[in-house]
């Protein structure tokens, strides 16, 4: 089976989920005086419900093209592992990571942590350029996101202070 | 309208106006360059400084100058690199890059920034013309045809995805209508869909799907693919002038194309991208048969075609954008975004209730064009030597980029890992051609679509309102046809083609 019909089953049975919150379990808690109206919190959602699974119904049992391989230039899924999968995980890794140490960590170290070991994940190794560049944008970033743009991005980590 | 014209001046000619229009050509123009990074990206990264300027206009002036500037590059790297950094400006590598080959990279440059400037400017005329005109019309839409346009509109958007693709980018659309539903509705105030997480509470963030869908599987493919960033520089630029003979030839070209493009750009769902395709397929049908010899190998005039074009659509699709308030575009979606975040609803209240943001807008529109034209073409041979940034610089701050874009419009940083996860999906989905722009466009125009199907089913007490309006009634037929038509002749094209392949 296509990766296509693939992702159509999957989100067929999102819409299955989404179709029983809106069926069943929605309207359960809905006030009387709502009730008396000509559309309900769940009217929309069962439209769209009904129309998305049919969708997904068509391109599932459809008889599509089929597998002809990809196009000029586009990345063809069928031989991920020839390109380069590893680095896209990682660095993928990485931006859970910097999501998850963003707060405790403060945003400057964060940042320069991210920048630097992404491009060395990459491939770069010349550690007396990049480090400078990258602490130079960090600090740059952080001013115009802080004083210019006026939001409050916490600096530096939890222990030493909130940094104004 | 001349009035709306002098307020429009005295709200552009501001000098922090007239700095934005700068800045936003100046950035659009840079990071259209890099390969890899489309319009769409780069408006989603600036959005979260548009917000926080918090004047409308400005951020609008913003915003339409980084568009404008983002195709521009685009242009400028097809020419050099043959990459382009950008769908709609593919068609200019076809004679963009034979000609720099040739040693004529200037030339060719100087004819792709004066077809560009004279697309974008007969663009914003005939966007003077023909806006005012469609919100009169507009005007007399109650909240049913609101909801019938934005249905054709949709599916106009579905229908153009192409032949075969039909069932999937109207799947997509649904999809992006379903998360919009999603977190708490303003009619009824109550959460649904939330599974009890308090961060879907609010919704999905818009900016943060907008990255997700666009900015984050381009990077990742930049990093999954490393030749498509390839840096070799197309040797010095020389020589920018063009001679009368020249400029005779092309006007013509630049003239029909501008008007084409336009056209083709104000259509729901067909972009710059199919503009300057059709506009470069129509030059080469016309022209005369030593003319169409030299097209694909340095021609002047399928060099001019595709750029006026895709500058003419993209002001051509501000029409729906400003009068009626339906995106036609996955871009102009980014940017109807944009104006919601601001407190404005773009639709046909729009001109009379805040004329400036419209006229400034416009107006901005021939600033923009004028300083892509006279700060670019000198300043090119030097932004060009930014398609040398090597890509282990590139790639890690296109993703912090991203990354502070979803961040600071939340300060959230749950909403860091659902940019995460709605970027793997998007990848998977992009590997798979689903496309994506009618997912982010379906998002959008969700709750404006139920909020006004809700309120014609309160006034009507029910799906009268299909029958007792005609108009309603037509376009609901019009989107019908759209969505059945290309499925219909996809049908017949297969069965045709199978009886072929059966051979009896």
């Amino acid at each position: 089976m296509a990766l296509d019909r693939w992702i159509a089953l999957i989100i067929l049975m999102i819409c299955m989920a989404y179709g029983y919150a809106a069926f069943f379990t929605l309207d359960v808690g809905l006030p009387p005086f709502m009730q008396r109206n000509a559309i309900w919190p769940s009217t929309f959602p069962k439209m769209l419900v009904v129309m998305a699974i049919g969708c997904a119904l068509i391109i599932l049992l459809g008889q599509g093209k089929g597998d002809e391989g990809a196009k000029e230039g586009d990345i063809d899924y069928r031989r991920l592992t020839d390109y380069k999968l590893g680095q896209a995980l990682l660095l993928l890794a990485m931006m859970a990571g910097y999501a998850l140490m963003l707060r405790p960590v403060g945003f400057l170290l964060s940042t320069v942590a991210f920048l630097t070991i992404s491009a060395m994940v990459l491939g770069e190794r010349k550690l007396q350029y990049l480090l400078p560049v990258t602490v130079l944008a960090t600090g740059l970033v952080w001013y115009l996101v802080q004083q210019v743009l006026g939001i409050y991005l916490r600096p530096l980590p939890y222990f030493m202070g909130t940094g104004g | 309208m001349f009035e709306g014209i002098m307020i429009g001046l005295t709200t552009a000619f501001t000098f922090s106006n007239i700095l934005m229009v700068i800045g936003g050509c100046l950035i659009g123009t840079f990071i259209g360059m890099l390969p890899g990074l489309g319009p769409m990206s780069i408006i989603s990264i600036m959005i979260p400084v548009a917000i926080t300027i918090g004047d409308p206009s400005a951020a609008l002036i913003l915003l339409a100058g980084v568009y404008y500037g983002a195709i521009f590059g685009g242009s400028t790297s097809s020419i050099l690199i043959n990459a382009p950094g950008v769908a709609s400006t593919v068609a200019t590598s076809f004679d963009g890059y034979p000609l720099a080959r040739a040693g004529k990279a200037g030339k060719a440059l100087t004819v792709a920034a004066i077809s560009s400037f004279c697309g974008g400017s007969i663009g914003a005329v005939l966007l003077m013309i023909f806006a005012p005109a469609l919100a009169t019309v507009a005007l007399l839409f109650h909240s049913s045809e609101y909801f019938a346009l934005m249905v054709v509109g949709l599916s106009a958007i579905a229908a153009f995805a192409g032949t075969g693709q039909v069932a999937k980018a109207l799947l997509m659309t649904l999809l992006g209508l379903i998360m919009a539903t999603v977190g708490e509705g303003a009619l009824f105030n109550m959460p649904r869909f939330t599974m009890g997480i308090m961060d879907l509470q609010s919704g999905f963030g818009f900016v943060t799907l907008a990255m997700a869908m666009f900015a984050l599987p381009e990077a990742l493919y930049l990093v999954l693919d490393p030749s498509r960033s390839n840096n070799e520089t197309g040797g010095e630029i020389k020589d920018l002038r063009i001679t009368r003979a020249e400029a005779k030839e092309i006007a013509p070209v630049i003239g029909r194309q501008s008007i084409q493009g336009f056209m083709i750009g104000v259509l729901p769902g067909a972009g710059a991208t199919i503009a300057s395709f059709l506009g470069y397929a129509v030059e080469r049908n016309i022209a005369s048969k030593e003319d169409q010899e030299k097209f694909g190998k340095g021609s002047l005039k399928g060099l001019a075609a595709p750029e006026a074009a895709n500058n003419a659509a993209c002001t051509g699709s501000f029409v729906p954008l400003l009068t009626l308030g339906i995106p036609g575009s996955g871009t102009t979606a980014i940017l109807l975004g944009a104006l919601i975040a601001l407190n404005v609803n773009p639709g046909p209240r729009l001109m009379v209730d805040q004329p400036e943001i419209f006229w400034a807008v416009i107006i901005s529109m021939y600033i923009g064009n004028l300083v892509l034209l006279i700060l670019n073409l000198p300043l090119i041979p030097y932004i060009a030597k930014i398609l040398a940034v090597p890509r282990n610089y590139l790639i890690p701050f296109i993703l912090f980029f991203t990354m502070m874009g979803a961040y600071i419009g939340q300060n959230n940083a749950t909403e860091l890992l659902i940019l995460v996860g709605l970027g793997i999906c998007a990848t998977v989905l992009r590997f798979a051609d689903y496309p994506l722009a009618p997912l982010l466009i379906g998002f959008i125009l969700g709750s404006m679509l139920e909020d006004n199907f809700a309120r014609a089913m309160q006034l009507y007490d029910g799906l009268g309102f299909i029958l007792d309006r005609p108009m309603t009634l037509g376009l609901l037929g019009i989107a019908a046809v759209l969505i059945i038509l290309p499925s219909y002749r996809a049908r017949r094209a297969r069965l045709r083609a199978k009886g072929i392949a059966d051979g009896d």
